[in-house]
């Protein structure tokens, strides 16, 4: 790749890390926290964008992001306080940065009206007029972006057509101790004028003193440079750029040098070298003497203390964290090799113990080790695909004041637990679902300002998103202290679409996850914040389709708390190893709720050879995952077997009939689709510790189709 | 043997194009991500230049100044500000911590290196 394009990918990387920076120091601004070094995050945050930005040349962004640095400037040195009011603003101007940095990010432009809306509050809050602010710190700081910085290379293209000619200058240098002391050095700098013409340099050693009185570190020289040069006289002066504070410098032409020289002459015809202080007189703007020259001991004393300050604040938001940044590819492949590693240790366990050796035989116990040292070697290569869920959560707070605005309520998101670590594709793929229910819940879930007071509830709703390890997954819930579940009402509608028989006998419980049933909306017309039509039956098979497994608990005046139980990888998975017709399969753990042994008096034939077993007061459909799979053609008897109860996707329930189970394992995923082609009613295969694949069943799969033979067979039935 | 940088930003778009543009105009380059870090990285390496940014995190580039002013070891060599502020307040501050000179962003590697040229010999 083009090094400035990976440059260019680094700073859009960059940019994301510090927009999510810069929302969590504004979101903690926003909670109250004045804390000089939240603020001063969120300034580096922003000037950090800015930088790049400049340098590739996005001026929209450049624009926008020098209006926002400049706001937060001046609440940085305390001249506009981070009032509410204010920091709801500067929250949305993240939001805008964000869009800008997309535009820039995918070559479109962002929303110009939405951009100019909040650059004008800024604006506003700068006083309208940053660049002419009087007392000058604002302007100095407005000005940074201004092209006054003119490079050499076009002093040269401008300069050359039009004035080749010469000229002849007479510079006065007396170094100051700060010179040195910031490591400028006379020689570079006679060197530089070296290269602008021709000098020659004479050296004015009167006031050293003598090697008693010498100060090693002192400056005692002075110089007089004659220069001829074509260069003009501001490129002369701008060799000393970074030293005019730390000499005497006078820079004339030579004929007022010479009128100078021929004037002392009159007057002090004996006096050899000229007085500096004579020349100072003549010069306009170049002498400038540093009052208080910084000595290498003792530095001026205004700011190290608040370096310490800053220092001692490391720990927080804005530590450094050692990384390095490698392609996913290669941790993929890692993975897959740890996986490998992870069979090949089972298999050769296998075999140990069926060769018979006692397990205090050596060679059982180095395996023994080796297994322990497998198992940590997996969880460490897995932990290197973890991410924090925090930019998914930053991301729900924009989500959040979006939909916070357009239906007029005011809710406060609270997030707890963002360092909370998961598998990068469960993080990516959470975005969506998490989304949606944030969107349902500050729709649906948190009541009108009006309906709140009334119901004695603070007139703020309050949002709470927390994610948390729980047993190996991560459990991530959406709580909102909203009205609840409407029961009589989510009843009804399932009802009227025909989704439970009218008198059907529900707990709450299961009346409140009707609301995940495919073709189910709470909402009275299809609004565009809870999404196009979209129910929540969409984020439940998201939710599963990552593994997972979602809930819903509500108390009616008190709200309603979702909640995700999810795995934190998705290279492993924990199965339930089974026989079926003498072949081992593995199904997951997340789908199966209950295993049961049925019984003669449960089973019922519904005729064309459809059974269902009887369990807690419902009726299941037995499958027979032997006959699906074609392992068998005979039916069999379901109370010699073992039914698993499963929950599909779509949430549908089934009883698979399985033989026998072997046990409980963790086993690394192995497509089926990559090494050999799609099976029906497979999801992908494993390598047992024997060194067999064992296939890994798809629920949804095998739930889905003996289910749609059923409704046909049941249909005359019910035409009847 | 070509002359080594230290390069201290917290950004890591900057401590790139720092880098692309250093190495390409013959430099050998050591980098560090913040004046802390930067202090920690003159235990070991003896750079001939140090080019840093001014606002970072933990230390900023002031008291990363003052703190190779001084380091006995260290204390002769030359430092170039890297900031956006072209003027005011920040290079004054940079002077009196004890900084070189300065470069202007938005980042140009041609006036990088030039000031690399005037401040090395």
């Amino acid at each position: 790749m083009d090094p400035m394009a990976a440059i260019k990918q680094t700073f859009f990387q960059e940019c994301e890390e510090q927009l999510v920076e810069l929302e969590s120091g504004l979101l903690r601004m926003e909670d109250g926290d004045d804390d000089l070094e939240t603020v001063n995050a969120v300034f580096r945050a922003v000037h950090s964008i800015k930088g790049g930005a400049g340098a590739f040349g996005f001026d929209e962004l450049v624009e926008f992001v020098h209006v926002f640095e400049t706001t937060l400037d001046l609440i940085r040195s305390a001249k506009l306080a981070a009032t509410p009011a204010v920091t709801k603003t500067l929250l949305r101007a993240s939001d805008v940065l964000a869009d800008l940095v997309r535009a820039a990010r995918e070559g479109g432009s962002a929303d110009a009206g939405a951009v100019k809306i909040i650059a004008d509050e800024l604006s506003a809050l700068l006083g309208g007029a940053p660049r002419q602010d009087d007392d000058g710190k604002v302007s100095v700081d407005s000005l940074d972006f201004e092209p006054v910085c003119i490079s050499l290379d076009s002093i040269f293209d401008i300069g050359e057509p039009e004035a080749p000619a010469t000229q002849d200058f007479i510079l006065r240098f007396k170094p100051a101790v700060g010179l040195y002391a910031k490591a400028n050095e006379t020689l570079r700098l006679l060197r530089e004028l070296g290269r602008l013409g021709e000098t020659s340099v004479e050296c004015d050693t009167t006031e050293i003193p003598l090697l008693t009185e010498l100060d090693p570190e002192g400056a005692y020289l002075c110089w007089t440079i004659h220069l001829t040069t074509s260069a003009p006289e501001q490129q002369v002066r701008e060799i000393f750029e970074f030293v005019e504070w730390d000499c005497e410098l006078s820079v004339e032409t030579a004929d007022v040098g010479k009128l100078l020289e021929a004037l002392q002459e009159s007057l002090e015809p004996h006096e050899a070298p000229p007085a500096p202080i004579a020349v100072a007189e003549l010069r306009d703007t170049s002498v400038a003497t540093d009052p208080a020259p910084t000595s290498f001991a003792a530095p001026s004393d205004d700011h190290p203390a608040a370096a310490r300050a800053e220092a001692a604040k490391g720990e927080g938001s804005g530590a450094v964290q050692a990384t390095i940044r490698v392609d996913l590819d290669r941790v993929d492949r890692l993975i897959n090799l740890v996986g490998e590693l992870v069979i090949n240790q089972a298999m050769l366990s296998q075999r140990v113990s069926e060769a018979g050796l006692s397990r205090a035989s050596s060679v059982a116990i180095g395996l023994d080790e080796l297994e322990q040292l497998t198992r940590d070697i997996q969880d460490s290569v897995m932990a290197i695909r973890a991410q924090p869920v925090k930019p998914v959560f930053q991301r729900m707070s924009r989500t959040v004041r979006e939909v916070a605005s357009m239906t007029g309520k005011s809710v406060r998101l609270v997030m707890d637990g963002e360092t909370t670590e998961v598998d990068k594709t469960v993080v990516e793929r959470l975005t969506d679902p998490l989304t949606h229910m944030i969107r349902n819940a500050v729709d649906h879930g948190i009541e009108k300002a009006e309906d709140r007071i009334a119901a004695g509830k603070p007139e703020e709703g309050s949002l709470r998103l927390s994610a948390t390890h729980r047993s190996g997954r991560i459990v991530i819930e959406v709580a909102d202290d909203g009205a609840g579940i409407n029961r009589a009402r989510v009843r009804q509608i399932a009802v009227d679409k025909g989704l439970i028989p009218a008198e059907a006998n529900l707990t709450d419980d299961e009346i409140d996850n009707l609301i995940f049933l495919p073709g189910f909306s709470t909402a009275s017309s299809v609004s565009n914040i809870s999404g196009r039509g979209v129910g929540m039956d969409v984020v439940k098979r998201a939710i599963q389709a990552l593994g997972g497994r979602i809930s819903i608990s509500s108390v009616p005046g008190r709200g309603s708390t979702f909640s995700m139980s999810l795995p934190l990888t998705l290279a492993v998975l924990d199965g339930m190893v089974v026989t079926v017709g003498g072949q081992t399969l593995v199904v997951p753990l997340t789908a199966i709720i209950e295993t049961l042994q049925p019984k003669k008096e449960s089973v019922h034939e519904l005729g064309s050879g459809a059974r269902v077993i009887a369990t807690r007061n419902t009726f299941t459909p037995l499958i027979d995952v032997g006959a699906v799979l074609l392992y068998r053609d005979e039916p069999i008897e379901p109370t010699s077997q073992v039914a698993l109860l499963v929950e599909s996707e779509s949430g549908a329930k089934c009883a698979l009939l399985v033989d026998a189970i072997q046990g409980q394992r963790q086993v690394v995923i192995k497509s089926l689709e990559t090494n050999y082609g799609h099976v029906h009613g497979i999801a992908a295969a494993t390598i047992l510790g024997d060194g067999r694949v064992a296939l890994i069943l798809d629920v949804d799969a095998i739930v889905a189709r003996p289910r749609a033979d059923m409704i046909v067979a049941d249909m005359p039935a019910a035409a009847e | 043997m070509s002359k080594t940088i230290l390069t201290v930003d917290d950004s890591r778009t900057m401590r790139e194009m720092l880098m692309l543009a250093l190495s390409e105009a013959g430099f050998s380059v050591v980098q560090a991500e913040d004046g802390v870090h930067g202090l920690e990285v003159l235990e070991k390496a003896t750079p001939d230049v140090i080019v840093t940014d001014i606002n970072m995190p933990r230390m900023d580039g002031f008291g990363f100044i003052e703190g190779v002013r001084r380091h006995e070891k260290h204390r002769g060599v030359p430092i170039l500000v890297l900031t956006t502020e072209s003027d005011g307040e920040k290079k004054d501050r940079a002077r009196r911590a004890g900084a070189t000179g300065w470069i202007v962003k938005p980042f140009n590697p041609v006036k990088l290196v030039d000031a690399i040229r005037r401040v090395a010999v």
